[in-house]
């Protein structure tokens, strides 16, 4: 691939002291996440995190890949919105317990990203990301048609249940805690991913591909491999989320939806460990208080981009970590 | 002749029609697509909301200055190829030294304002664009009947990409153009001034997909949303022919065009992913494209 890679850290690389994997600064910047975590429903509406945690968890699981493997997938809705569609519709129809129900739309959004990795993969670059977009389309049109869907409508009134059969997640604040647990889960292991040997391969795909192959890494199978567990997680997100609000429809599987994680990511701070989860409470609070403005959103959206792009391709956590000289 | 496989034969070639103008807006988009990779290595995602724009502005012409159909066809592709003109120049030229993924995310960011700058002006709903009366009626030939204006978008959209095709591969225009897309930097060192080509191909590629955009105006309603869903199964038209080729994505178009209006026919419920699935065959079978080179 010519050109300036995805992500450049200025930050000089070296031993640094870590706890966990994570520096003294990540850490620092961890312990702000879970005090902001614990507190924050005592000052903003429960829903509203708890939309921002979904959006939080699938910024993270697209930054796995295209923050740290370097893979631009333009379709990352598909395993979002089949994730949301499948949950919605094992608590719904079967009646399953949530925690089931996010693992059997997870499981599912995995083997679909098994499937469409496999395909994309045998391109490269912009191929990929337009590969990955059809295919995508593709699934919109089958949510469109199947009969379990829903079509327009999308599956509503879908129940909480109850968390391990007798937790009741009706209430807001159980079901933020339970959204909150997701996410820390799905924050850490995928920290513990990029920090494993495995990641380190990741890594060393998206600096240099023709290298480590030459270095004897099938390097087909470990992008297979990142896709497939961000495919899932996204799907982990996705039923986390039609859990929260009760309903799965065509949004969740639209095309615009894998834009909208892409500027997440992007506005965060590509590959950096903070930067989705900042990039989707960005996002999601303009969404929230911009929305009487309509299709000025949209437009905003694009703006933000735009700027992205051309000025802050760090991202704002890529630029404060630049500005202090450490990476977050 | 009344059926053939068992279809009545007016619906057949009905759709095999409708096919093949569908076909005719995949090949002219695809054909600027692959003209603008060629020589800047940028996706156009922009492509679709400049279709759209151009029906707009054809629309625009005869609301507000009855300017009408033929003179249309001539002023929204230059209109809409200058705003290209100076995207090229304001924004997308800052990113050719990085890599070719930032240009797909400026150029989605610009279709996102263009669409919710129309949406907000003129709503989802779409806006009725009249046939021209030189080009309204229907022929009668016979085994259906074929409306004028149908058979004129085939035949102008055909004109249009074999035009486009000469103008790359037979004249000395072209000749630079192709020398550059191989290698930009010696065709500069041999006196040509290759930025300025680079701008005038996109504002080129740009016009290409505003003048289909006209085309499509009086067929489609002209709403905001035209341009996004077409142009998402022109990447997969894209996936499938390579874009190595001008003739090759030409092809794919028309060919692509005419297989989904056939599964309209036969099979209704896959006319939407037939493309795709399509792609995916071609994925396995070849990556590189029909016309790709691997």
């Amino acid at each position: 691939m010519a050109g300036q890679s995805m992500t450049s850290s200025a930050v000089p690389a070296g031993p640094q002291e870590e706890i966990f994997g994570f520096t003294k600064a990540q850490f620092v910047a961890l312990l702000v996440m879970f005090a902001a975590l614990v507190v924050a429903p005592f000052f903003l509406y429960p829903v509203f995190l708890m939309k921002l945690l979904c959006f939080a968890i699938f910024a993270c699981a697209f930054n796995l890949l295209i923050g740290y493997v370097g893979l631009t997938s333009f379709g990352h809705a598909a395993y979002f919105g089949i994730g949301g569609y499948i949950a919605a519709h094992s608590a719904k129809v079967w009646g399953l317990t949530p925690e089931l129900s996010i693992i059997i739309g997870a499981l599912l959004a995995g083997v679909q990203g098994a499937i469409f990795g496999w395909l994309a993969i045998r391109r490269q670059g912009i191929y990929f990301a337009m590969i990955t977009l059809a295919l995508a389309q593709m699934i919109y049109f089958f949510c469109l048609q199947a009969p379990f869907t829903g079509g327009e409508d999308g599956i509503q009134a879908v129940p909480r249940g109850h968390l391990f059969g007798f937790i009741s997640l009706a209430p807001d604040m159980t079901m933020y805690w339970f959204v909150a647990a997701v996410f820390v889960a799905c924050f850490l292991l995928i920290h513990r991913i990029v920090h494993s040997p495995f990641g380190q391969v990741l890594k060393a795909i998206r600096e240099n591909e023709p290298r480590t192959t030459s270095l004897g890494y099938r390097t087909d199978d470990y992008k297979l491999v990142a896709f497939i567990l961000s495919a899932t997680l996204a799907g982990v997100a996705g039923g986390t989320k039609s859990l929260v609000f009760g309903i799965a429809t065509l949004t969740d599987v639209h095309w615009s939806m894998s834009g909208e994680v892409l500027l997440m990511t992007l506005v965060g701070g590509l590959g950096t460990v903070f930067g989705p989860m900042i990039g989707a409470a960005v996002i999601v609070a303009m969404q929230n208080y911009l929305a009487e403005m309509g299709a000025w959103v949209t437009v905003i959206q694009g703006v933000i981009f735009i700027a992205c792009v051309l000025a802050f391709r760090r991202g704002i956590v890529g630029e404060i970590g630049n500005l202090l000289r450490v990476r977050l | 002749m009344d059926e053939i496989f068992g279809i009545p034969a007016p619906l057949l070639f009905g759709q095999l029609l409708l096919g093949l103008i569908n076909g005719a807006f995949y090949a002219m988009l695809s054909l600027g697509l692959a003209v603008i990779f060629g020589l800047l290595n940028i996706i156009n995602f922009s492509h679709g909301a400049q279709f759209m724009m151009g029906a707009f502005v054809a629309w625009m012409l005869l609301h507000y200055l009855g300017i009408g159909y033929w003179w249309a066809l001539i002023l929204s592709p230059l209109l809409v190829g200058l705003t290209g003109v100076i995207l090229e120049r304001t924004m997308i030229c800052r990113l050719y030294k990085l890599d070719h993924l930032y240009g797909l995310l400026l150029t989605f960011g610009i279709s996102l304002i263009i669409e919710g700058i129309f949406r907000n002006q003129y709503g989802s709903s779409g806006m009725p664009y009249r046939i021209p009366t030189q080009l309204s009626g229907a022929w009668d030939l016979g085994f259906m009947f074929m409306p004028v204006y149908r058979g004129w978008v085939v035949v102008f959209a055909l004109f249009t990409c074999i035009t486009t095709w000469l103008v790359i591969e037979k004249t000395r225009l072209g000749a630079y153009l192709r020398a550059a897309t191989e290698n930009a930097p010696l065709v500069q060192a041999f006196g040509v001034n290759v930025p300025r080509m680079i701008t005038l191909t996109y504002g080129a590629g740009v016009a290409l997909a505003a003048l289909a955009g006209v085309l499509a105006a009086p067929i489609y309603s002209v709403n905001p949303q035209m341009g996004t869903n077409l142009i998402i199964v022109v990447f997969a038209v894209v996936v499938i022919g390579g874009m190595g080729s001008i003739l090759g994505s030409v092809l794919t178009g028309f060919g692509l065009g005419i297989v989904e209006g056939l599964t309209k026919v036969f099979y209704p419920e896959a006319s939407a992913t037939v493309i795709f699935i399509i792609m995916v065959i071609v994925l396995l079978a070849r990556p590189a494209g029909l016309f790709g080179r691997a």
